[in-house]
């Protein structure tokens, strides 16, 4: 770099045009540091995919996003019209839809699964607390840019969803039913909420979700990628600086990830092509008939991926605490890196109770998200305070049952398993 | 006079500290203030706009058509109104599913003073609410009727919510230990005529 400042100076080039760029711009040091000479453990496993994943998501999102924006009217007298013109008069127009359709819901998929890697190997804990706070916030952002989006086809559980959703704010004590008009800027769900909710769906949240993935990939870079071993890889390099358990994310990791992606790939299109309605959880049966505010559809729920929080908030026989409850039930994880008192990251190396607990986990958030989209009888609303009670014993017990837990040896490389 | 430059500059820096100190704090407050002020515009646009508080202008239903056991759905400030008629026998069925009630008597609810009564109207025979649960704003399903398999033998009609499952009797009050917390809002409502309601007003009421 010394040099090639020195060189600018004085007039010579470092040659091609590479080397010009070079003499102007830091790609060749960003480039090292982040692809080429960014060493990620050699064990990687199929857990470690999902985060490229929904990088290619967002990226299939943004574009089919942008080319829907073309042809889609945001204003409650033509918004639904405007989207079946998409699905029937625009050429290739019901592809790009049901790719971006389909494509909200890809992203939950592989950002919990994402999620859940992270909580199989620890890789919230220290060094890496940042980079899972940072995720959180990304899958806040998320959660909003789904729900915004959803509102904008117009049908009828685009309109009682939101009504639902937004009517949750006027639960807070005092300002609450304030803050409902203010964020409809209506009395209502109106020709002015779907204007703004456009607004935030395509302009203010997208920014908001690439500059926080910028922010997630540089913390990340910056401390290093975890292992299914739970291992410092850093803590043991060669003569040159390189970790010895590490290999450089390209060439080698991004085969690897190619791979996932076109295996991926393969899954997604064969829902946008054979079942993008994913019969009524993808695309909602309700969401065919355009909005209609007089009537509430018979049963009504969320999409899929906000239904085991939508569970929690039904099960909770009071207004102001069922979202409290609601809202805790999204932000509790935000907390894991201080919850786990475990001695090792990794599930590997972790005992019986780690496995159980983190077992009832995912059975209670999968119980929960089937209940949310069940119609709340007696016993399915039974059944989800059961699950609610699980799931936040999981996270509020964790400083006592991880610290209760056996755990194994670590061992001072990572290792393989077949 | 090396020395003497470097005594110069250190002592410049000292007296400077404190001044560098303030003149940074308060750029700093300044810039916060500005911020807070530059939001204001952008924050108070999202507030309802002019047209969309004009059109909570007052609506007129003409109910002369309405049979009892039905409802007639209107709109005012973009939230459904819905009319009902009861008959007698629909007036009697309030009282009987009194127990079951979390506000029995409308004081934790909001309504006109006119409709903190028994039936919850100006006339007995015409219940006027809003058609949005208190919950969270779904359209309550009108469920007239008495004891049916899916709401058990304690239901003598009301409204149910299908969303969250919230329950309320024939004049709009809320059973207990449903996630609803308030009996259905009444809105500001009177009679311009024998059979014409006007919601939205109220001077002259009842």
């Amino acid at each position: 770099m010394a040099r090639a400042e020195s060189d600018l100076r004085v007039g010579r080039d470092s040659g091609g045009v590479m080397g010009w760029i070079k003499d102007r711009f830091p790609l060749e040091s960003l480039l090292k540091d982040h692809i080429t000479e960014y060493y990620a453990s050699k064990n990687l496993n199929i857990w470690y995919v999902f985060g490229v994943l929904s990088m290619v998501v967002l990226v299939i999102q943004l574009l089919t996003g942008i080319f829907l924006t073309m042809n889609y009217k945001p204003s409650a007298a033509e918004a639904f019209a405007s989207v079946e013109y998409i699905m029937r008069d625009v050429e290739f127009g019901w592809l790009i839809r049901y790719m971006h359709s389909t494509g909200a819901s890809a992203f939950f998929i592989v950002v919990y699964l994402h999620m859940f890697r992270a909580m199989l190997y620890g890789s919230y804990r220290k060094p890496r607390e940042l980079v899972w706070l940072i995720g959180m916030l990304i899958f806040v952002v998320l959660m909003a840019e789904a729900f915004f989006g959803y509102l904008l086809p117009w049908g009828q559980m685009s309109y009682w969803g939101a009504q639902v959703i937004v009517s949750l704010f006027g639960a807070i004590p005092g300002i609450g039913e304030p803050l409902v008009d203010f964020i409809r800027g209506d009395f209502s769900i109106s020709d002015i909420t779907l204007n703004r909710f456009f607004a935030l769906h395509v302009i203010a949240l997208p920014l908001a979700l690439i500059m926080l993935i910028a922010v997630h990939i540089l913390a990340l870079h910056e401390v290093g990628s975890n292992n299914p071993d739970g291992i410092e890889i850093k803590e043991k390099k060669d003569a040159n600086g390189v970790p010895l358990d590490g290999i450089a994310f390209h060439p080698f990791h991004t085969s690897k990830d190619l791979v996932a992606i076109v295996v991926f790939m393969a899954a997604f299109f064969a829902v946008v092509f054979f079942a993008p309605e994913m019969n009524g959880y993808f695309l909602e049966h309700a969401n065919f008939d355009p909005a209609d505010r007089l009537v509430t559809p018979e049963h009504i729920a969320p999409v899929w991926y906000f239904t085991p929080f939508y569970a929690i908030l039904r099960a909770v026989p009071s207004k102001l605490f069922g979202v409290i409850l609601m809202g805790a039930a999204v932000v509790l994880p935000a907390f894991l890196p201080w919850l786990d008192k475990s001695p090792v990251k990794s599930v590997r190396y972790k005992g019986m109770i780690t496995r159980i607990a983190l077992g009832a986990f995912v059975v209670s958030f999968l119980a929960l998200g089937y209940l949310g989209i069940q119609p709340a009888t007696d016993l399915y609303t039974a059944l989800a305070r059961f699950f609610t009670a699980i799931y936040f014993a999981f996270f509020l017990l964790m400083p006592v049952w991880s610290k209760m837990d056996d755990t194994k040896p670590v061992p001072e490389r990572v290792v393989y398993h077949a | 006079m090396t020395d003497n430059v470097m005594t110069d500059q250190t002592t410049t820096d000292d007296m400077d500290a404190s001044r560098r100190r303030f003149i940074s704090i308060a750029t700093a407050g300044a810039g916060a203030v500005a911020t807070g002020l530059f939001a204001v515009p952008f924050l108070g646009s999202l507030k309802p706009s002019a047209r969309a508080q004009a059109l909570g202008a007052p609506v007129q239903i003409n109910i002369e058509s309405l049979q009892p056991g039905q409802v007639a759905r209107a709109q005012w400030r973009g939230r459904t109104v819905y009319v009902v008629r009861r008959d007698e026998d629909m007036l009697e069925r309030v009282a009987k599913m009194e127990p079951q009630l979390a506000d029995p008597g409308s004081a934790a609810s909001d309504q006109p003073e006119y409709a903190v009564n028994e039936f919850r109207s100006v006339k007995p025979e015409v219940l006027v609410v809003f058609g949005q649960c208190t919950h969270l704003g779904c359209a309550p399903a009108p469920r007239f009727d008495v004891q049916p398999a899916d709401l058990g033998s304690e239901w003598f009609g009301g409204f149910f919510c299908a969303c969250h499952g919230s329950k309320f009797d024939m004049a709009g009050r809320v059973l207990a230990g449903v996630p609803a917390p308030k009996n259905l809002e009444v809105p500001p409502y009177r009679f311009v005529g024998e059979s014409v309601i006007e919601v939205g007003t109220d001077t002259g009421a009842a």
